[in-house]
């Protein structure tokens, strides 16, 4: 465990939100502030499920009459920031790695560098004697026992961090209706979209527009497209007995190459939308954080290039940097920006469980 | 910047504010050249619309947010019941039945609006809630004007209007510590009241002013205003009145906004520094009230007073921005609060001595009143001794002044000789015609729309 968050970023946070409450303007942005209206007073557990609420969508900062030089000073969108990352710091399990590749992107190029020299040395000095395809150079045997722990290990690893969010705001047993809403709210980014402006303010300041939306919504989906290939991949190998190479019309080719391609694209729009909206109204992790969105883009772009240098010299290159990329991902999964995806569902989950609750609900 | 002294512009607009952007937007969509001089630095711009965050709309039906239906009547109704009658209307009818084509030409020029915010549901019909408030409705208008072409300079004030015989021909404006000499062809005033300015506030109320805070911009000082009049502007309205509230006595001097209102004082007692109630707490419900409340504190001694409420009523009203002083006896509370603990206690006991027994309704008119004490408290009269006691200090929180340029329907400012040939006024510097006195929440936007539309529509008509 880190700072005791009753002394550090929560209590800004908390200083703020009380005047929000004092104010209410906003409430039609996003979900922040009408779950900020169920309370007058905030314990910590509160503003943790505040802060990792907001999707730092900005509308708030730009319609705030109290931003500096006034001196009640807001920056919510900053402050939750502040917050939300203070949280997954707590959260991080083990301890030791809390923001370590979330704030660093150092610390995340060299766990990239080392990865891919390991994939490197692998397909060097571990190349089977036979194999077909990618398995010419690096056996499914090794893949399975590097990627098997690289994958188990960090999603251990969220789970216990997703826990302790979940003891830190106070959830309750979950039921389907509310991962069903969360479900619905995470996959349209209902929290980016402004309410009646239709947009958040992002890389063209007070002027609302969907480039970060959008941006978002193409590595997100590309991700779970990936993701998915990579499942139908696996169950083709251990229950259809259909090992790899796969061909252009199978499942993994089908949702990888589009996925592929939506998370490259994705990826570099979302950090080059990044180096246009200001600074000051997100997180001190800037270099962390365009760090992990140019290793997601990294993933799909040398998974593209591996797919089109099928036959060629460059695969055993290509492979060992694509590995590279995917092992680095995996590793740094519970400490980098892609924890934000665990820990902003409990968020929506939590949230539509309050609703739901309040509502007087019963559906299960 | 651009030496915009070097421009001779169709129309020059004096505050950038709901009114002169409104006015700058008309203008420039009907193909005029225009400059706003915004006084304010870029973060402070827009006047009070910054801190606004409805517009009081006529509607036939269902409109946009808006609910049901709102018919002019009852909205002129609403405005006579505030002011006391003290109203011209001709102009306040031109507003009422204007707002319902404004809303939306509001929303075909970026703004959004959103529901009736939480604990505001007794507005959802006759008030359209920006969303996020007047800042963003700020916001959207300085994007359209940029769109537009039109040329907006911040931290630009205007010390004269050039008049001759009976027409403007140009301004004086500092600039960067600069003076300029800006020319234009038409004018128009949208630079607001002069509650900034606490000297002229001391000279119309006398010293108590200085007592004051100002819950408004600063940044409207009355500048334009009084050299307006000096050369013989018609005026109209008292200089005494203005939308004057009690806010929370700890509030900033300056700028404080929405955050520093007290919606409790209908739950609770409220005494002076003597600790002497001297007015119906409970005459009627706090949106109706609220505006009456500035005008009684600054009467009592030092311009303060305190609202006392006990533990049932600590979850009854919006929050407050600063947590109340807190004590487990009445005495105690007092002498926290900086008044005799004594006398509040002999107050209070007396006050919960004359509560009756029946139901309290805190959302409606719940006629539970005190008997034989002066003044009643008509509603909401429950006994206070239920520990912990709270107190807040309230001042009055002066947002805008009426005092103004006296205008026709056309917007046109009235001068010694008749009217201007090519000076508009709208928004607060002209909002005194139509408020004589008291407040209709929502309505200074409506006065700033509408007038600001036709007054840009009727200064680029003019240099055509």
């Amino acid at each position: 465990m880190l700072d005791n968050p009753s002394t550090t970023a929560t209590a800004e946070a908390r200083r703020q939100i009380e005047i929000c409450n004092a104010c209410r303007y906003c409430e039609g942005y996003c979900a922040v502030f009408p779950a900020m209206t169920r309370q007058r007073a905030f314990a910590d557990g509160d503003m943790t499920q505040l802060a990792n609420l907001c999707h730092n969508c900005r509308g708030c900062y730009y319609a705030c009459q109290y931003t500096e030089p006034h001196e009640f000073a807001v920056n919510l969108p900053a402050a939750l920031a502040e917050a939300r990352q203070d949280s997954w710091d707590r959260f991080a399990w083990p301890g030791v790695f809390a923001g370590m590749f979330q704030r660093r992107a150092g610390a995340m190029i060299a766990v990239l560098i080392a990865a891919i020299a390991l994939l490197f040395g692998m397909a060097l000095w571990l190349q089977p004697e036979s194999g077909e395809g990618f398995y010419a150079y690096l056996s499914h045997g090794i893949m399975v026992a590097l990627f098997t722990p690289a994958f188990l290990f960090p999603v251990l690893a969220l789970a216990i961090g997703v826990r302790r969010y979940w003891n830190e705001v106070g959830g309750e047993p979950v039921h389907f209706a509310d991962l069903r809403q969360a479900g619905i709210d995470a996959a349209s980014l209902r929290n980016l979209s402004g309410g009646q402006a239709g947009a958040c303010n992002f890389e063209a300041e007070d002027r609302f527009t969907n480039a970060r939306k959008h941006a978002h919504q193409a590595v997100m989906w590309g991700f779970l497209l990936c993701f998915g290939s990579t499942t139908s991949a696996t169950i083709m190998h251990y229950f259809l007995d259909w090992s790899a190479p796969y061909g252009p019309l199978t499942p993994p080719k089908l949702l990888g190459v589009p996925g592929g391609i939506l998370m490259t694209i994705g990826a570099g729009y979302l950090a080059w939308v990044k180096t246009k909206a200001d600074p000051s109204l997100g997180a001190k992790a800037f270099g962390g954080e365009v760090a992990f969105t140019l290793l997601l883009g990294a993933v799909g772009a040398t998974g593209l290039a591996l797919y089109a240098a099928t036959g060629t010299g460059a695969v055993p290159a290509l492979l060992a940097i694509h590995l590279g990329c995917v092992l680095a991902f995996f590793l740094t999964t519970p400490y980098s920006k892609m924890a934000h995806g665990a820990y902003r569902f409990a968020a929506l989950v939590r949230e539509a469980q309050i609703k739901r609750q309040s509502r007087g609900g019963t559906e299960s | 910047m651009r030496d915009v002294s070097k421009t001779i512009w169709d129309v020059i607009v004096v505050g950038g504010g709901n009114a002169g952007l409104c006015a700058a937007i008309e203008a420039a969509e009907a193909g005029a050249k225009v400059l706003i001089l915004e006084v304010a630095p870029k973060p402070y711009r827009g006047g009070n619309s910054r801190h606004t965050r409805n517009f009081r709309c006529m509607h036939q039906g269902p409109l946009s947010v808006l609910t049901g239906d709102y018919d002019p009547d009852e909205y002129y109704d609403d405005l006579l019941r505030v002011t006391g009658g003290k109203t011209d209307e001709t102009l306040a009818r031109l507003a009422i039945n204007t707002s319902e084509s404004c809303l939306p030409w509001m929303e075909a020029h970026g703004v959004r609006f959103q529901p009736s915010l939480s604990g505001t549901l007794s507005l959802s019909r006759t008030n359209a809630f920006f969303l996020g408030g007047g800042k963003a409705l700020v916001n959207a208008y300085y994007n359209t004007c940029a769109d537009l072409g039109v040329e907006a300079v911040y931290e630009a004030e205007v010390t004269h209007i050039s008049l001759e015989d009976g027409a403007f021909t140009g301004l004086e404006a500092i600039i960067n510590g600069e003076t300029y000499d800006i020319e234009g062809r038409a004018l128009v005033l949208a630079s607001g009241g002069f509650q900034g300015d606490l000297d002229w506030l001391a000279d119309a109320w006398g010293p108590a002013a200085r007592n004051f805070l100002i819950r408004g911009t600063p940044y409207n000082r009355g500048v334009v205003l009084r050299d307006m009049l000096d050369q013989g502007a018609v005026s109209v309205g008292d200089p005494t009145q203005c939308h004057a509230v009690a806010i929370d006595g700890r509030a900033p001097k300056f700028d404080g906004g929405i955050v520093t209102r007290l919606d409790c004082v209908p739950f609770s007692v409220v005494v002076n520094k003597d600790g002497e109630r001297f007015y119906d707490e409970g005459e009627d419900v706090w949106p109706k009230r609220y505006a009456i409340w500035g005008r009684l504190v600054a009467a009592q001694p030092d311009q303060v007073a305190y609202s006392i409420i006990d533990a049932k009523s600590a979850e009854l009203f919006m929050p407050s921005v600063f947590p109340p002083e807190t004590a487990d006896t009445i005495e105690g509370l007092g002498q926290k609060l900086g008044i005799s603990g004594t006398k509040l206690r002999e107050t209070v006991e007396a006050f919960s001595a004359a509560c009756a027994d029946g139901d309290f309704t805190p959302t409606e008119l719940d006629g539970l009143a005190t008997n034989g004490i002066t003044p009643a408290k008509t509603n909401w009269a429950r006994p206070i001794t239920e520990p912990p006691f709270y107190g807040y200090s309230l001042r009055p929180g002066v947002t805008f002044t009426y005092l103004g340029l006296k205008v026709d329907q056309t917007a046109r400012v009235a001068g010694p000789d008749g009217d201007l040939l090519n000076v508009w006024a709208a928004g607060e510097i002209m909002a005194g015609s139509i408020l004589g006195q008291g407040y209709l929440a929502g309505f200074g936007m409506t006065i700033g729309t509408v007038f600001g539309r036709i007054a840009g529509q009727e200064a680029a008509k003019h240099v055509g």
